[in-house]
């Protein structure tokens, strides 16, 4: 699991904000303006956010100097320990970022966050900004603990248009579709699916889509709700059957477990025309765009949304991956410093300009209103279109190792690569994740 | 001249007083006793690393004792011992023999072998991680089928591959005493055997094996008790899996405190790692004599 943030937080950038990441090594926190110890406490991330985050900060001070804000920028991985660290000891920031889902609900039921409900209900404008798919995945206990600060990053399925146009077919509507393409790629010598099977998280994608195609998102929130017997849902026992299905008839390029996505090499095999598509998260885009900009710009990546199952219960627009990374604001801050988070995350964090410096980034905010200010931006047909599904999705998953606790996470990541491997039988895996949950 | 006599041995060992070693001996105590103490108690309590820990009595003891994970990680690590020092062991032996040799391309050999000493570990790791993708390591770029399989996605390769690049890691560091080892036996011994007619591998058996006996001692030690802390290298390479394939007991205790937030039972799996490394050296200081060493210098 942490891996993966590390390398979400690094996807979300593309060039500019690399160099960032690069520089900001080491565990400890760097001020941006301004010396330590001035203003409120926010603790964030390197990485895409990090630009707009400086600008918002630098405007909000000039504005408020009485009510400065102090930023400081933090790695992913070192940042989860020092946050967890500082915060068990009663030292943490006043706003800290955070992931939502089972994390957030971590520090929650610790008694760590300020409950955000009556503020956003007290002010409809600022709770009808957002949408509430997004809004919803830093819900514990259905009251708001966080708002977003950054883009969605929905998961979707990349696909190489020119080997589609070699074979001669189009992108899968439907799961039959997607297991004939298999057949008529490897015929044609192209691996049908890239995959970063090494880092795991990988894996929890088609997991994460089929169990919500299969059964719909209640299957889910029975498991997050630890009800007995949830993983052997009759939806999730299918979902991973259909995973052995397309493993074991080739789906996936040779080796897949040998491969690392935080290296971004299964992209790699996409735009290096190995193999013909990739379910990745919406953060594969400035990765490709970065690595192969010709391959972008001469229309060969396609995107497509996840295949349909026949007779399935779920919607074909539901979406799994990372909604948004959120803010949350700590319960050990002084009043004052309460006061001053409240305002700066209504005021200073997701305006006018802080979305025109996300769009810039190549981010999508989960703001409404936002289709003409997308259509004018650069690579807008990609923006668009991930704004769109997201805001016609009527269930948006966060990714279930973030959902979960960390100890479920990493339990329910090891025994999914075990399924893949063949090493355990989709009937082991459910009866093998029922026992964790116990 | 009485003072020369006196020294060694006569009269009990009198060593630097205990003052001397008190700000050692107080470092200790700060930074090492004290937090396995606190390790200790923390292995009965359940935390998460947020809230206070709650006292939970032996429950971590009795999940570490019967879950599968950790008593696989147990099982894996002794294996990975028992391989790591079948595989390093001869191949260090017989290379710290033959790098010991006084000719000059013997010498340019050595400096080129000790090279991957110089590597920290994770480099390592990434250079091995790479060189074996299927996709784009050195089996695909030079269209070698043989070398381009599933080195780290196929569980029993995996655990092979761990080895293999470990053993790279540290087979030149094991040279190194062995070489120091071989160049310690005087050449009196050589010519003697010579006289009543040894050839090399007479000489090899009888003279430099028995020679080298506490070398050997040595080297195994920091060879078994290194295998307990192997962490960086597999955490890069493989982070335990596939599955659970390479999660050694270290990497289990990492994954169980800082990636599942079970400070609790990852206390216990770190209280037994603490024990299997002090039962493991006491048990070949014992064993093989260690503590009744001499010099087997000759004429000392």
């Amino acid at each position: 699991m942490a891996p993966r943030n590390t390398h979400r937080a690094f996807f979300s950038t593309g060039a500019a904000a690399l160099a960032l990441t690069l520089t900001a090594c080491g565990s400890s926190g760097r001020t941006v303006a301004g010396g330590p110890g001035g203003g409120t406490l926010v603790w964030a991330l390197t990485g895409g956010t990090e630009t707009t985050l400086t600008s918002s900060q630098q405007a909000w001070n000039k504005a408020n100097p009485k009510n400065a804000v102090n930023v400081q920028f933090f790695q992913n991985d070192p940042y989860k320990q020092k946050l967890r660290t500082a915060i068990g000891a009663g030292n943490g920031p006043a706003i800290f970022e955070n992931f939502g889902g089972g994390t957030l609900k971590d520090y929650v039921d610790a008694g760590k966050v300020a409950d955000l409900t009556p503020e956003l209900d007290k002010d409809a404008a600022w709770k009808g900004r957002f949408f509430p798919s997004v809004l919803k995945v830093a819900e514990v206990n259905g009251k708001n603990y966080a708002i977003p600060i950054n883009g969605v990053q929905p998961v979707v399925l990349f696909y190489n248009k020119d080997l589609f146009a070699k074979v001669g077919a189009q992108p899968p509507k439907t799961w039959d579709d997607l297991l004939a393409l298999v057949h008529r790629f490897k015929a044609a010598g192209i691996a049908p699916l890239s995959m970063g099977g090494a880092s795991k998280w990988p894996d929890l994608m088609w997991l994460e889509y089929l169990t919500d195609r299969v059964g719909g998102p209640q299957v889910f929130a029975n498991i997050a709700a630890r009800k007995p017997g949830a993983w052997s849902d009759p939806a999730v026992l299918k979902a991973a059957t259909m995973i052995r299905q397309l493993v074991d008839a080739g789906g996936f390029a040779k080796g897949f477990q040998s491969v690392n996505a935080d290296t971004n090499q299964a992209e790699a095999q996409l735009f290096t025309g190995k193999a013909a598509m990739d379910l990745m998260g919406s953060w594969a885009y400035p990765v490709i765009l970065t690595n192969a900009p010709s391959f972008v710009k001469s229309g060969k990546l396609g995107w497509a949304p996840f295949p349909t199952v026949a007779g399935g219960k779920g919607a074909p627009a539901d979406l799994v991956g990372n909604p948004a990374n959120f803010f949350a604001v700590s319960a050990q801050a002084s009043a004052g410093a309460r006061t001053t988070a409240v305002n700066y995350l209504k005021k200073g964090v997701l305006n006018d300009a802080y979305i025109g410096d996300l769009i810039k980034a190549g981010e999508v905010p989960p703001v409404n209103g936002l289709e003409g200010r997308l259509a004018s931006a650069p690579n807008s047909g990609w923006l668009t279109y991930v704004y769109g599904m997201t805001k016609s999705a009527g269930s948006f998953q966060l990714s279930w190792d973030q959902a979960l606790s960390s100890a479920m996470g990493d339990t329910l990541l090891t025994n999914l690569d075990r399924l893949f491997g063949g090493q355990l039988s989709p009937a082991q895996f459910c009866a093998a994740m029922d026992k964790a949950a116990e | 001249m009485s003072l020369i006599a006196k020294a060694p041995g006569a009269g009990g060992r009198r060593g630097p007083s205990f003052a001397m070693a008190a700000p050692a001996l107080a470092l200790f105590a700060l930074f090492a006793l004290a937090p396995m103490a606190i390790v200790v108690y923390l292995g009965l309590t359940k935390w998460d690393g947020l809230a206070t820990p709650a006292w939970a009595g032996a429950a971590n003891w009795r999940t570490a004792l019967t879950s599968g994970v950790t008593r696989h990680a147990v099982w894996l690590t002794l294996k990975f011992m028992a391989i790591s020092w079948l595989v390093q062991t001869p191949v260090s032996l017989l290379l710290g023999v033959f790098v010991a040799g006084r000719q000059r391309y013997r010498a340019v050999l050595a400096v080129l072998y000790f090279i991957p000493l110089l590597i920290s570990s994770a480099a390592v790791a990434i250079i091995f991680k790479n060189l074996l993708d299927p996709n784009f390591g050195l089996g695909a770029a030079l269209h070698l089928s043989w070398l381009s399989r599933d080195w780290l996605g196929d569980p029993d390769l995996a655990f092979a591959t761990i080895v293999f690049v470990i053993a790279w890691q540290f087979v030149p560091f094991h040279t190194l005493l062995y070489q120091a080892g071989v160049r310690q036996i005087p050449a009196s011994l050589y010519e003697a055997s010579a006289i009543d007619g040894a050839g090399r591998v007479a000489q090899f058996r009888y003279v430099t094996l028995p020679q080298l006996r506490y070398t050997i001692v040595t080297s195994s030690t920091l060879m078994l008790v290194g295998s307990l802390t192997y962490f960086d290298l597999v955490f890069v390479m493989t982070g335990g899996g596939p599955g659970y394939a390479t999660r050694l007991l270290p990497l289990d205790m990492y994954i169980t405190g800082f990636q599942s937030t079970q400070m609790g039972l990852a206390s216990v799996v770190s209280v037994i790692l603490v024990a299997a490394g002090l039962v493991l050296s006491l048990g070949i200081v014992r064993f093989s004599g260690f503590s009744r060493m001499r010099s087997r210098q000759a004429g000392a």
